[in-house]
């Protein structure tokens, strides 16, 4: 059964007289433990779809059934239940809480779940070990390089065990050494079992993605598998495993 | 209940990150709520020395004093006329609710004791009178009825007489003064009673028998005219009553016409307590006036810091909404960063307040009085007002758009 599956998804922003046709009929179908980039440029929807994909929005029409459940409906409060139960979100500007702890960060959807502070610390910092940064769990953002501010947003996405990690334009702010290391920390936990939607523009983020999803102006221009997907990243993983 | 709890530490972390900004948001409401306590400390202190001193009077206390008199349009003012008898005070002893009837007759003259002189008033009371205006020998003893009887010529000293016609440490008990060259043998001294609510020494007093005052001492234009007369109820709630029973009695027994004015004053104790209580009432208006504004303006400051909270913190807002908090958790962050602010700002202000109190005792020597209540009512409203002006900015960061809140520069 799939994951995630859009039936004709469609979003319209009223900006003044205008009507601007952000998605016109989407649909699109990721099942669990795939591994897919979105790409287009800027103005193709992809933003609109991942809002929407995150549950961060409500499209105007369409349905969007995550896991199985009709989410295109749900009000403020279901929809930020969904996005702490079933959705991880990576940024480009990592959107950490600054002067507070990696940890606390990581912890900081488990709080709001209202988990008991033992078990936020404990998922927490296991979230920080699978990604590599258990030495740093006292430090603070500012105190971290881009690469690991990156790493600890993904322990963030990662601790509550979601259905799906939405990555944003992971390595837009960084170098490419940092963006290599995360995009093999991504496909390393998507090679663990976790669903991860890529957003981007960038074609060398897209190589790592077995699937490929093209918007322009609002629909899918193309869906296709990214048969080049082993070369880069395999080696590098296993050479270091 | 963990997340209240949880939230309270993130709100006191975020609010020590900008210490400065803290205080002196908080500074509004520590000056209303110090000046607050420290002026109703003040203010408790003063009625309650006033209460005292008025107590000094006697308790239930109603005064009788005769009418003014006119004569060819020259008023004499209270007490002129004569027309008020000893006889109609103890017509009044028949009223319920009466537990002692007593008179005065009043003169200023000079008192001397050997070579010292002092000028002061004297005057001719029956026994009854002392323990109406709860006067209380300091040494001696009153005079008696027997006195009374006999028109003896003794008399009792206030604080004031003995320091001003003895030397230290003499006892005037058994020596002779002299009024209007009069041998007078003292047999008493008064526990002194301090100034009255009129700001007159009322120790500054010599008494006398009524007797021997009206026959040996001032004379009288007719047998048993009185200066005032004094009644003292079981009860104040029985005054009013009593008051109205006067009344009716004196203008039968002096055949007032309906059409008539009175040819007497009745006073009361309780419109002298009434008129401290207007006072004190107008006075507490003026007090919840100051704190209601200071509060308010306190409650502002809150209020505008927050909202620049907010708008600072709108990333961080986009973030935790993202990250699945509710709208309530969001509104219910800033609201108890708000009355984190407004409550310590309440405390700090109680401390301080109790603390001016104390100097103003200690330093100015005014009496105060601080009572528990206040200091609780001065907190909880403080924060209160944290609830109240937090409100607002924190509605309007739990209302963000995510997506918006998210991507905001």
């Amino acid at each position: 059964m799939s994951l995630l599956v859009c039936h004709n998804l469609v979003k319209t922003y009223r900006m003044g007289e205008m009507e601007v046709h952000a998605l016109r009929g989407v649909s699109l179908e990721i099942a669990a433990g795939e591994l897919v980039a979105i790409m287009g440029a800027s103005g193709s929807g992809k933003s609109t779809l991942m809002n929407i994909l995150g549950c961060l929005d409500i499209p105007t029409s369409g349905t969007y059934m995550l896991e199985g459940i009709d989410v295109s409906t749900l009000g403020g409060n279901s929809l930020a239940e969904v996005r702490n139960k079933k959705i991880g979100f990576v940024f480009q500007n990592f959107n950490l809480i600054s002067r507070t702890t990696a940890l606390e960060n990581v912890q900081l959807p488990l709080f709001y779940r209202g988990m008991s502070s033992r078990d936020q610390k404990a998922s927490a910092v296991h979230a920080l070990e699978r990604v590599g940064l258990a030495d740093r769990q006292r430090h603070h953002p500012a105190q971290l390089s881009g690469g690991q501010q990156q790493r600890v947003a993904i322990a963030r996405a990662l601790v509550t065990n979601p259905a799906i990690i939405l990555a944003d334009e992971p390595t837009g702010n960084l170098d490419s050494q940092a963006s290599q290391e995360i995009m093999n920390t991504l496909t390393q936990l998507n090679r663990e079992g976790i669903t991860i939607i890529l957003v981007t523009h960038e074609p060398d983020v897209a190589r790592y993605a077995r699937r490929i999803i093209m918007m322009k102006d609002g629909v899918v221009l193309s869906d296709r598998s990214n048969k080049g997907v082993a070369a880069d990243w395999v080696v590098p993983s296993e050479a270091g495993a | 209940m963990n997340f209240l709890i949880m939230t309270i530490l993130v709100a006191f972390r975020v609010l020590g990150r900008h210490r400065m900004r803290s205080v002196l948001t908080m500074l509004g409401i520590i000056i209303g709520v110090g000046a607050v306590i420290a002026m109703v400390s003040i203010g408790e202190g003063a009625k309650a020395a006033v209460q005292a001193q008025i107590a000094t009077f006697g308790t239930n206390v109603i005064t009788i004093l005769p009418g003014a008199m006119t004569v060819g349009g020259v008023w004499t003012g209270h007490g002129g006329a004569v027309t008020l008898t000893v006889a109609d005070v103890e017509e009044l002893r028949k009223i319920p609710g009466v537990t002692y009837v007593g008179w005065a007759k009043r003169d200023t003259t000079q008192v001397v004791h050997e070579n010292k002189n002092w000028f002061t008033a004297i005057n001719g009371v029956p026994p009854d009178y002392l323990v109406i205006r709860a006067w209380t020998a300091q040494s001696g003893e009153f005079f008696s009825q027997n006195d009374m009887d006999t028109a003896a010529k003794v008399a009792l000293l206030g604080s004031t007489i003995v320091k001003n016609l003895f030397e230290p440490g003499e006892d005037p008990i058994g020596s002779t003064i002299r009024i209007k060259n009069m041998p007078f043998k003292v047999v008493g001294t008064l526990e002194a009673k301090g100034y009255d609510t009129r700001g007159s020494d009322q120790d500054d007093v010599v008494f006398i028998p009524f007797t021997t005052a009206e026959r040996k001492l001032m004379g009288t234009k007719f047998l048993g005219s009185i200066g005032s007369g004094f009644l003292s109820a079981e009860s104040p709630e029985q005054m009013p009553q009593i008051v109205e029973e006067i009344q009716r009695v004196l203008r039968q027994r002096h055949k007032l016409r309906p059409a008539q004015d009175d040819d007497f004053t009745i006073r009361n104790q309780i419109d002298i307590a009434k008129v401290q209580e207007g006072t004190s009432e107008s006075m507490k208006l003026m007090l919840l006036a100051v704190a209601s504004i200071s509060l308010l303006v306190g409650g502002i400051g809150i209020m505008n810091i927050l909202l620049v909270s907010v708008t600072e913190r709108t990333r961080e807002i986009g973030v935790r909404m993202a990250v699945g908090a509710k709208r309530r958790h969001i509104l219910l962050q800033f609201l108890v960063e708000a009355v984190v602010l407004s409550a310590m700002g309440g405390l700090i202000g109680v401390v301080l307040g109790v603390a001016g109190a104390k100097a103003a005792s200690n330093i100015a020597g005014w009496p105060t009085i601080i009572s528990g209540e206040i200091l609780v009512i001065a907190f909880g409203f403080s924060a209160l007002v944290g609830v109240f002006f937090g409100l607002y900015p924190a509605n309007k960061a739990s209302r963000l758009n995510p997506i918006e809140a998210l991507r905001y520069e």
